[in-house]
């Protein structure tokens, strides 16, 4: 017994020590020179922090770009989807809701054009992105409700979107709070 | 449907550089285990000869393959009872600004198993379930000791067949702490700086409160993740610090944290692989290894593929825009593509963490993880994989040996009766541990079906799928299960104990009692282990295996909702 548990014991301490300790505070002292000092990089609008660059937050006011749907309501201390199966009835009726609800607010859309991103949820419920479609599409009815050209709004979109790793790699897309904090920035 | 070639090319690309790393890791881990010479000798030696000193082993007394078996399982022992009683009082202990409380009993007893088996299988939510110090102290501690674990225990199979009538192999002891000190932690360092420079956080501050653009509060999550994502994922841990997961944006914030998080899913195991070639010296070997599980794994990738890119029918069918696949708990970051790719890696090599919730899958590709998972050999986990994959083989010769009229031999060892006697032991535990607690979990109705998420079919794949992560120690699960329930967290906890320790214990058996064997030539008539043809009998053993014993389950499950809408 002795010749087991007594070195056992003392091999846990010393690795709680190196991998518990030791590990996270080397990691932590060099976080000081990342960006965002390690504690998330924010963004601001006039001085004043508006959100995480990462995290993404509910739109609902027709004068922003909407982010996607989420099943935790951007609850970003309590992450998650919706984990619904794709034929689940109560999953499906809420999808067509929400077609409902684009089209209501967007009325020179056809069903057509509206991506399939808008629709449904994210896995963490905090998705920052959106797709380039789905952010042209929402072009028309922010025009109308901030009186501005659709051109310079369809040009702040390229200028925003983020293209994929080495060109090749992963979706392009766009960062619906940048979009918005761009948008605020537009001259009146 | 049009599959671009960017999705392709993104799926080619990951596998790839995998690859282009694992055969240089596998040569490297064969060096350390047979304790020769290597870079970073100067950095750790006296680290290690210190660690010794203090708990008063000598690295150089050989054990015999029971004495490795009683060290690692007191070294398993003395965390669960740690284990519990942290997770049970985080609420007064130390580091919890965000004031979380204990967890209950049965919560604590299913978290601890879970755990210190390396299947991190979570029933609570990290946002809301588990201190920073319940994190430090477990997380970060149990994501290097139980992949060491395995990692070691695979040392002792590697010494086993090498070595002829002995009963020494090596100390177990040593190879534990190489396995964290010269594997895991360099890497898990460079990586975590990787990473904080990518844009995941590193801060043992509580949450922040901050005011969105359109004027509400919101409350925002943090904590000290660069340094949990390197290890959670090169260790094959997967248990989130958020309830999302690498779905999280600080989890897995860009295409360039998920590629090398998506790396790290199958790095491991395949350089273990790469490894036992170049320990034994049986480089064919590893490479018929390797291309079997690679075949195993491109049969799962490409249905799965194939049905999330196509997307949803029933969404179609409302008349939208369809064309980005199946997004419904997906992160646009990641596209359909990586995001299936992410999630059949992640079945295959029980890791279990995820970039999207696969209890949104179509039912052919969640029907692909689910067979993943129930396989359990392709790739396989840290050391598990090649040691599962070894009983597989042990099973191939004895049949095929059979078939040409002769006893069966491997590596110049003859198998007997007691190996086979617990070769078929250890390959029937896992379908029998999946079934047993699924079947029985349909047999109290009234204790389960409230906690499911989805109805009829779907429901059903949520429990088996849930039983087979916890017997394969992958961890990820058909999320919507409400399982946070007495019931859940007792059956789970004890499936996945017997799931992890007597597979362990099995294979370091074998190899220890094929060690003590005289070694024979190979003659002419010898049943060649390293080519093709017996690849191919490896790959039809797997097969029929997990055909007989899980098709009636798959056939319940995804293939019934597959064909409900069809």
């Amino acid at each position: 017994m002795k010749t087991y548990l007594l070195p056992s014991l003392k091999l846990t301490a010393v690795l709680i020590i190196l991998c518990s300790v030791l590990y996270p505070l080397l990691i932590a002292g060099i976080a000081k020179t990342a960006p965002g000092q390690g504690k998330g990089v924010t963004l601001s609008l006039n001085g004043k922090v508006v959100g995480y660059e990462n995290i993404g937050q509910k739109f609902t006011k027709d004068e922003y770009f909407w982010s996607r749907p989420s099943a935790v309501d951007y609850n970003a201390a309590g992450s998650g989807g919706s984990n619904k199966g794709p034929y689940a009835p109560d999953f499906l009726a809420s999808v067509k809701a929400r077609i409902d609800t684009f089209l209501v607010h967007n009325p020179g859309v056809t069903k057509e054009q509206i991506p399939v991103d808008l629709v449904t949820a994210s896995g963490s419920g905090l998705d920052p992105d959106i797709s380039i479609e789905g952010a042209r599409i929402q072009v028309q009815r922010i025009a109308r409700k901030r009186n501005k050209n659709e051109k310079d709004l369809f040009d702040l979109i390229d200028k925003t979107k983020e293209k994929p790793l080495l060109g090749f790699l992963g979706p392009e897309k766009v960062n619906v709070l940048k979009l918005n904090i761009a948008l605020e920035g537009l001259p009146k | 449907m049009i599959i671009h070639p960017a999705d392709i090319s993104v799926m080619v690309a990951i596998f790839a550089a995998t690859v282009a790393l694992a055969i240089p890791l596998g040569k490297y881990i064969a060096r350390v285990y047979a304790g020769e010479k290597t870079i970073l000798d100067p950095l750790f030696n006296p680290l290690e000869k210190g660690i010794f000193r203090f708990i008063g082993v000598d690295p150089t007394r050989e054990m015999n393959w029971k004495q490795h078996l009683v060290t690692l399982l007191t070294i398993n022992v003395i965390w669960f009872p740690l284990t519990m009683f942290i997770l049970m009082n985080q609420n007064w202990l130390p580091l919890n600004p965000d004031k979380i409380p204990g967890m209950s009993p049965d919560l604590a007893f299913h978290s601890t198993c879970s755990f210190i088996t390396n299947c991190f299988q979570q029933h609570y939510s990290g946002e809301t379930g588990m201190s920073y110090f319940s994190q430090l102290i477990i997380m970060f501690s149990l994501f290097f000791l139980t992949p060491a674990v395995t990692l070691a225990a695979m040392a002792v199979v590697f010494k086993a067949l090498l070595e002829k009538a002995t009963v020494k192999l090596g100390n177990f002891y040593n190879y534990y702490i190489k396995s964290i000190t010269r594997i895991l932690l360099p890497i898990s360092i460079l990586t975590a700086i990787a990473f904080l420079f990518s844009g995941i956080p590193m801060t043992f501050h509580g949450a922040d409160t901050i005011t969105t653009l359109q004027g509400a509060p919101s409350v925002i999550a943090r904590g000290p993740l660069a340094a949990f994502e390197s290890i959670k994922m090169l260790g094959l841990n997967g248990g989130g610090f958020f309830g999302a997961n690498s779905a999280h944006p600080f989890e897995n914030p860009t295409f360039f944290t998920n590629v090398i998080e998506n790396i790290f899913h199958i790095l491991l195991p395949i350089a273990t692989v790469f490894a036992l070639g170049f320990y034994l010296k049986q480089k064919k070997l590893a490479w018929m290894i390797f291309g079997v599980m690679t075949i195993g794994f491109l049969l799962l990738l490409t249905p799965a593929v194939y049905y999330e890119l196509k997307g949803n029918p029933a969404i179609a069918q409302m008349g939208i825009d369809n064309s980005l696949g199946n997004m419904e708990g997906k992160e646009t970051r990641f596209g359909v593509a990586a995001s299936a790719f992410w999630s059949i890696t992640a079945t295959s090599s029980m890791n279990g963490a995820v970039n999207c919730m696969h209890d949104s899958f179509m039912p052919m590709a969640g029907g692909m993880q689910l067979l993943g998972i129930m396989v359990n050999s392709l790739y396989g986990g840290v050391g598990t994989g090649v040691m599962g994959f070894f009983i597989v083989i042990i099973l191939a010769v004895f049949i095929g040996s059979l078939m040409i009229g002769r006893t069966g031999q491997f590596l110049g060892k003859k198998i007997g009766m007691r190996e086979i006697k617990i070769a078929v032991i250890i390959t029937l535990l896992h379908p029998f541990l999946s079934l047993t607690g699924t079947a029985l979990t349909c047999s109290f109705p009234s204790l389960t079906l409230p906690t499911l998420n989805n109805p009829g079919s779907h429901g059903f794949s949520e429990m088996i799928y849930e039983y087979t992560s916890a017997s394969s120690a992958d961890g990820s699960g058909f999320e919507g299960l409400g399982d946070n329930t007495p019931w859940w967290n007792i059956s789970c906890g004890i499936v996945i104990l017997f799931g992890r320790f007597l597979p362990i214990i099995g294979a370091v058996a074998i190899a220890g009692l094929l060690a003590e064997k005289q070694h024979l030539a190979d003659s002419a008539g010898t049943l060649k282990t390293d080519n093709p043809v017996f690849g191919l009998m490896v790959f039809s053993l797997i097969f029929i295996i997990a055909a007989l014993a899980f098709f009636p389950a798959l056939t319940v499950g995804p293939f019934a909702e597959h064909f409900s809408l069809h």
